[in-house]
């Protein structure tokens, strides 16, 4: 399956199980909200352009929105996370040993260490980001901490039981490939 | 010139994100003035058409909760009927107890509760029905038992605290009396135990015209199940030679391979007429026995 096929459908998925599944369950607390849906964007091949990024980006976010009946909402964060996201796999990851090998971002690609730092990272930013233009509309300060706190809480805990349970099979990339 | 240009090109990616950041942003702020009106009709077209898809099958879920919510209406509707009253002739009579009365001189007949059927068949030539109602709350034997369409299904025939036994039509031991809409004749509800589709109506006389097609209600002399509940239509009209009668083979309204929610139907005046009834057959059968 070519890469982009694989990506658009991974896509939709997405997008299908933030909407229907977990925006739709009872939440723990009216504070907490868990999303998962930006795992797409922090699962994207290394080797997209950063324009590129930031589109995708932008239309993840967007696609969310409609469903939410809030535009520019998530595209916001999501833009933002876009943004971020290569200069933080630069940092993160000698370019020899991941970027060269394995295709897209995961625990085996860049070690459990630094993926969950770049995981850790991009969600408490796109929290942090969208909570504050929600808590600019209303809300008080207490809340809106408490809010991105808890957030990435089950956030961060969704995406570790996501990589566990469903542990993406990335081939080593070769030269004969 | 060349070096705007060159820091375009430099920050390319930079300014494509302030762009998406500010696009993003305006469409959050702008959304209830202007969203609403042009991108938001698109696109509410495509995510309704996946909500509708999600929705029917959502929907099936929650059938069973809605399908109780209607019958509870539908029960509380029912007890409504003008037909449940009875205006009592009081021309002569001075006195009156007051409780199940009203102020136009209507009492109450009947009182319909409704119950959920917990256990059924339709297999065995003495089917039987178990509602989760039984005399705890409120059920008696003897009361009459109506489909949630208003259509006869059977009789109480025994109680428990908890739940209720019903004899439904398809017994082959129950009787139940029944009339021809049209003309009025009244005849018994038996069933042969072939088909549960099926009963069929005996001791129509042969005067009768009868026709496939007629319908077939509950009668007024039955002290259990209230007067004009549908009961089927004609299906195939025979004739018994033994007794020169008509044998008819009706069509049951009820669908009893479905049943789901009912009504129990309280006749409140079943034990005076049941009591009248007895008294009357002692007195007579007394006096034959022992002529003076």
């Amino acid at each position: 399956m070519s890469s982009f096929l694989k990506n658009i459908i991974r896509f939709i998925i997405f997008i299908l199980l933030q909407v229907y599944v977990l925006n739709k369950i009872p939440h723990l607390h009216r504070f907490i909200t868990p999303y998962l849906y930006y795992l797409f964007i922090l699962w994207l091949p290394f080797s997209i352009s950063r324009f590129g990024l930031l589109i995708t980006g932008f239309i993840t976010g967007l696609s969310l929105d409609y469903f939410t009946m809030t535009p520019g909402l998530h595209a916001a964060a999501c833009v933002l996370i876009a943004y971020v996201r290569p200069f933080l796999i630069n940092i993160l990851t000698p370019k020899e040993t991941a970027d060269y090998n394995y295709r897209e971002p995961s625990p085996r690609a860049m070690g459990w260490t630094p993926y969950a730092v770049y995981v850790f990272i991009l969600t408490l930013l796109h929290h942090g980001y969208m909570l504050l233009l929600e808590w600019l509309d209303f809300g008080s300060f207490l809340e809106f901490i408490l809010r991105v706190v808890s957030t990435t809480g089950i956030s961060m805990l969704l995406i570790l039981t996501v990589e566990l349970l469903f542990p993406r099979k990335l081939k080593f990339r070769t030269n004969t490939a | 010139m060349r070096n705007i240009f060159l820091f375009i090109r430099r920050y390319f990616t930079f300014l494509s994100f302030l762009a998406l950041q500010v696009v993003a942003l305006w469409f959050l702020v702008n959304y209830n003035r202007f969203h609403r009106a042009k991108f938001l009709g698109i696109a509410n077209q495509i995510t309704g058409r996946i909500n509708t898809q999600y929705n029917k099958i959502e929907g099936y879920f929650n059938l069973n909760e809605e399908n109780r919510r209607v019958h509870i209406l539908n029960d509380s509707l029912l007890n409504m009927l003008p037909g449940n009253f009875m205006k009592a002739d009081t021309t002569i009579k001075q006195v009156q107890d007051s409780i199940p009365y009203d102020t136009m001189g209507h009492y109450r007949r009947y009182i319909y509760r409704s119950a959920e059927v917990v256990y059924n068949t339709v297999s065995s030539q003495k089917n039987y029905i178990q509602l989760n109602r039984g005399s705890a709350q409120g059920i008696k034997d003897n009361m009459g038992v109506l489909s949630s369409d208003g259509t006869a299904v059977g009789v109480v025939v025994n109680v428990s605290p908890n739940f209720s036994q019903v004899m439904s039509l398809l017994n082959v031991k129950s009787t139940i009396s029944a009339s021809l809409k049209r003309s009025g004749e009244f005849g018994l509800l038996e069933w042969d135990g072939k088909d549960p589709g099926y009963i069929l109506l005996k001791k129509i006389p042969k005067t009768v015209d009868a026709k496939k097609g007629d319908t077939v209600l509950t009668s007024n002399y039955s002290f259990s199940i209230p007067p004009g509940k549908m009961v089927g239509t004609v299906a195939d009209i025979k004739v018994d030679n033994a007794t020169g009668l008509y044998e008819l083979k009706i069509k049951t309204a009820t669908n009893f391979y479905s049943l789901q929610q009912v009504h129990v139907v309280e006749n409140l005046a079943y034990d005076e007429q049941s009591t009248l009834l007895e008294d009357t057959r002692k007195k007579i059968e007394d006096v034959k026995k022992n002529p003076k």
